[in-house]
């Protein structure tokens, strides 16, 4: 159960960072970032320096959940798309391969159209970046079999320890 | 459901704060706000009513440094402990790596921690865990308080498994590293066997 539901290797984050920043190009926005749907910054691109991406990462995951409940709630199976409108910037949510949340940050240089327009194809590309990567998971797991390979194997007591230490 | 990056070399973990109403779960994170270096932590986020009740959750991310090499982050969760607040809950557990229930230890809230205890169990299952073989941890809080219960009848009450057991006064910030610190084991530990 503690197998990690995603791993994201070197080739596909570098993928993946080339398909948002061309999105944000596109798409003319402000910002473009990806979060999975547990809260977790998966990239981001675009002027993040003054952004606390982390509660941005958190807070959308948060506000997606609430959607999807409510979307429940009467019967849908999502709403897939959400959009908060603003005086000067906007945020545009979707939801990627069912499970990654793609957000874009966009002011009166862009459009909502423009936006929604973009995302669809970037989504696709995502879309096919992500089933790549469940089957890499896969695919090292079944070839390790219960000893798929982890970079903590050899944790010790000391090591959690030292994280402590300060 | 351990988030691990290979290419930026990082390790996201959940951990979710569960407990009746007023037991003390955000008081738990405000400590570990204040007394971690500031550039370690990012802000501490409430969304919480005007009357400071947890309206969805609280969130604190933290960075506690690197093991192996990879940067270790801690996502900490509170849920709103308000029995009507369920919906949130659930949607809070998804994903969750790691549980601390925090217990009031006050006689008259006996009731609310065995029925949040339950309530936990149940929303876990729902979301497809099993508090069984969950890294958790109990935290029996408000110790300073004259009411309280003795902590071997808590624990024959509350204890689920074999789980680790830790007094605290959270207001105070007695015992609030030593239950994270406990849970962060267990989690990390977890990524040892099987990930």
């Amino acid at each position: 159960m503690a197998a990690p539901d995603i791993v994201m290797y070197e080739e596909e984050f570098n993928q993946i960072k080339q398909i948002i920043s061309k999105l944000r190009v596109d798409a003319n926005g402000k910002v473009v970032f990806l979060v999975d749907k547990n809260g977790q910054q998966i990239a981001a691109h675009g002027d993040i320096e003054n952004l606390d991406t982390t509660s941005l990462a958190s807070l959308t995951a948060g506000n997606v959940a609430a959607t999807d409940g409510l979307a429940r709630l009467i019967g849908e199976k999502e709403f897939s798309i959400l959009f908060h409108e603003g005086e000067k910037d906007n945020i545009h949510i979707s939801i990627v391969a069912q499970r990654v949340i793609l957000v874009v940050i966009f002011d009166e240089r862009s459009s909502l159209g423009l936006v929604r327009l973009r995302v669809k194809k970037a989504s696709a590309e995502l879309n096919e970046v992500f089933a790549r990567i469940m089957s890499k998971v896969e695919k090292e797991k079944a070839a390790a079999g219960a000893a798929f390979e982890s970079p903590f194997a050899e944790i010790t007591d000391e090591d959690i320890d030292s994280l402590f230490s300060e | 459901m351990t988030f691990i990056n290979y290419a930026s070399r990082e390790i996201n973990c959940k951990i979710v704060y569960y407990g009746p109403g007023l037991c003390g779960k955000t008081t738990n994170l405000q400590h570990i706000y204040d007394k971690t270096n500031p550039n370690a932590k990012g802000k501490l986020i409430s969304l919480a009513t005007e009357t400071d009740r947890t309206l969805f959750f609280d969130f604190l991310p933290l960075e506690l440094g690197t093991v192996r090499g990879f940067k270790t982050r801690f996502h900490l969760y509170t849920v709103p402990g308000q029995v009507f607040y369920d919906a949130s809950r659930k949607l809070i557990l998804k994903g969750v790596d790691g549980v601390i229930f925090v217990a009031d230890s006050q006689e008259e809230r006996m009731d609310a921690n065995a029925e949040s205890v339950d309530n936990l169990q149940l929303n876990l299952k729902t979301q497809g865990y099993d508090l069984m073989t969950l890294p958790y941890v109990l935290q029996l809080n408000k110790r300073d308080l004259p009411n309280v219960v003795p902590v071997d009848e808590m624990v024959r009450t509350l204890k689920k498994k074999e789980e680790p057991v830790f007094e605290a006064v959270a207001s105070k910030g007695m015992g609030v590293f030593e239950t994270l610190k406990g849970v962060a084991k267990l989690v990390l530990s977890e990524l040892t066997k099987t990930a």
